[in-house]
């Protein structure tokens, strides 16, 4: 029987040349007589490990990364066909501290399967919670995800099954499910990861969305900026139509403005138009999509309901701790030695995933400030590496933890700078609708230049803006620009002087 | 061109919120989206030219004018800062010889910046034109990268 290697597709392996290190492992196999069967799956995760060829041996599938085109005659050398002793050999996938110590649910098939495969998934797990609602009543589907825990894994963290039961209950002739896969944030990569190494996964979580609520059909809104997650989704989707049974779930591409990943901007992009915010109430469960009742849920919290369907409720519920029930993906980004996703129950505390998944800087210079949940997310110092990472102590520091993103800085970074940018940034992409967010930000910027310039009084007028732009936003994008902001401010004046 | 744009309008015209999709097909076939297509855009789909005309400039995705041969886009976003995103992005204007949202004078690249390509593990990163991804980008890396583009004769 023909021995299976598998080098990864999605775009961190492409980008780290894995498209050259598969061809070579063909050419010289064949060059050998050996004949290998090639499966291009997802990475797992471990992106300084990439590309992270595996292969399947009798003792299950043994890795070796990050291999380069040079190293693959040295593969064939060492019997790597067979698992043999290379300096690359990273020894059983599923061994690696950094994926043992893990605890992969929502992401558990990453890497593991061919995402281009339904028989594929199906034969790893995959399709068991669509089987279970399609036998249950609306209402019980709701009911389980209620009981799960489970809140939105986009950063709001509203919980999702209530979500779910204000569209059930509206009364309307169509209903939507629109998956919110337009993951901006600078530092988030588990949307990206999901949609290209596990795509039946988001797929099925949709189509039981659609159950759940009666919806008409279903969007999945991606950036532009994921040429691949678009590929893999359209793909997928090819080969779903039989068992997604009818259920009609349409891509659309967006085109490059980080607020339409707020809930209305994207409704209105999907219809058609400018991405600017809409007023609420109404919700988007509500009156949501073309006026209609909608789920907006993002990737991966989704991609988490055919888990708690198949496992049941109790078997998400028991992980995490206080009201952050569950798992995140983390995504460990940046400035770090072992940047990758880190799929953990809540209650891990920063400094563990930034030494002991992270192993530190990837510099060799001590981290000095860490920004959690994006480009709206608080820079946190050293003093503050003990933080547990779930919802509410995170927010009780002034801090949120967003879509889990978590990006490390050494200490050559000039937070001042770094404040700079994030009003920069707010004032790039504000959708012009409010005036504290479209003013607010252009004069963010001025008022740190001229903080920056050492002019006396300018600290106190930025607190009084980022309170002005808090208090006076109609949504994230203004009123949580003042978090990374104040919080390179209060941690790090020194920056400013 | 025109018949490009009307096969493109006649795929599209009963679809819910058909205006984005339009949009990219246009820009896929022809690079650009020209000004000739706004008001074929806006009868097709039943539109205000005015509306057409505030999409197609709202997104930064979409071109009202052809862009160089090649489109390198570079993230400029906080991850990929921590790691040199900006002494690249400075390495990158000194090598093409053009600046951010510029063309190089032989017509061969445009640079641009992009905030985030969900590469943050791995960065410095930049895509090339639509689907090709870099990662781990250096100043050496990026040079040959560009070396490639157009083999000189």
């Amino acid at each position: 029987m023909s021995v299976t290697v598998f080098v990864p597709r999605d775009s961190t392996a492409l980008a780290l040349d894995a498209d050259a290190v598969a061809a070579a492992v063909l050419a010289e196999a064949r060059r050998r007589g050996a004949d290998p069967t090639l499966v291009r799956n997802g990475s797992r995760g471990l992106f300084w490990l990439e590309p992270l060829l595996e292969v399947a041996t009798a003792a299950g599938r043994i890795a070796y990364g990050p291999v380069t085109v040079a190293d693959v005659p040295g593969l064939f050398d060492a019997g790597f066909l067979a698992g043999g002793a290379h300096r690359s050999r990273q020894g059983p996938s599923e061994a690696i501290p950094y994926l043992a110590r893990q605890r992969r649910v929502t992401m558990r098939r990453i890497g593991v399967v061919d995402p281009r495969s339904l028989s594929d998934y199906l034969a790893n797990g995959g399709g068991e919670g669509l089987t279970r609602a399609r036998a249950m009543a609306p209402a019980d589907i709701v009911r389980v995800v209620i009981e799960s825990g489970l809140r939105g894994r986009g950063g709001a963290a509203f919980p999702t099954g209530l979500k779910w039961r204000t569209v059930l209950d509206a009364p309307a002739a169509r209903k939507y499910i629109v998956c919110n896969a337009d993951e901006g944030d600078s530092g988030t990569f588990a949307d990206r990861l999901s949609m290209e190494a596990d795509p039946f996964g988001l797929i099925e979580g949709i189509a039981i969305a659609g159950l759940a609520v009666g919806a008409s059909g279903a969007y999945i809104y991606v950036r532009s900026e994921y040429p691949h997650a678009l590929a893999a989704l359209d793909a997928a989707l090819a080969a779903a139509t039989d068992w997604l049974d009818g259920f009609r779930i349409e891509v659309r591409k967006a085109a490059g403005a980080y607020v339409c990943g707020e809930e209305t901007a994207l409704l209105e992009s999907l219809e058609g138009r400018r991405g600017i915010v809409r007023a609420k109430p109404p919700l988007p469960a509500v009156a949501g999509l073309f006026g209609q009742p909608t789920v907006v849920n993002n990737v991966v919290t989704l991609a988490s309901v055919p888990d708690i369907l198949a496992r049941g409720a109790a078997s998400y519920r028991e992980l995490g701790v206080d009201r952050s029930r569950g798992t995140l993906p983390f995504q460990l980004a940046g400035n770090l030695k072992h940047g990758g996703l880190v799929e953990v129950p809540f209650g891990r505390t920063l400094r563990e995933l930034l030494y002991d998944f992270g192993g530190g800087s990837r510099s060799g210079r001590p981290l000095r400030a860490v920004q959690v949940g994006g480009p709206l997310g608080a820079y946190l110092p050293a003093s503050r590496f003990d933080t547990v990472l779930d919802y509410e102590t995170l927010a009780a520091i002034g801090a949120t933890l967003g879509h889990g993103g978590i990006v490390a800085f050494d200490d050559t970074v000039d937070m001042a700078k770094q404040a700079r940018h994030a009003m920069a940034f707010c004032a790039r992409e504000s959708c012009g609708k409010c005036t504290p967010c479209r003013i607010g930000a252009t004069r963010g910027v001025e008022v740190i230049d001229r903080l920056r310039g050492g002019k006396p009084g300018q600290s106190e007028l930025l607190r009084s803006l980022c309170d002005t732009m808090i208090h006076g936003s109609q949504c994230a994008m203004g009123s949580m620009t003042p978090l990374p902001v104040l919080s390179a401010l209060d941690h790090f004046p020194e920056d400013f002087r | 061109m025109n018949a490009t744009l009307q096969t493109i309008l006649s795929r599209h015209g009963d679809r819910d919120g058909a205006l984005l999709p339009v949009l990219h097909e246009i820009q896929d076939a022809l690079g650009y989206v020209p000004a000739e297509a706004v008001p074929l855009i806006a009868k097709a789909l039943n539109l205000a030219r005015a509306e057409v005309h505030g999409v197609l400039t709202y997104y930064r995705h979409f071109r009202q004018t052809p862009p160089g041969r090649h489109v390198v886009r570079i993230c400029r976003a906080e991850a990929c800062q921590s790691v040199g995103a900006d002494a690249l992005a400075a390495h990158a204007e000194k090598r093409l010889g053009c600046g951010f949202d510029e063309t190089t004078p032989d017509g061969l690249v445009t640079l641009e910046a992009v905030y985030c390509l969900g590469q943050c593990a791995v960065g410095p990163a930049l895509l090339i034109d639509e689907t090709a991804v870099h990662a781990a980008v250096g100043p050496d890396r990026f040079d040959a990268l560009i070396d490639a583009l157009e083999p000189r004769k």
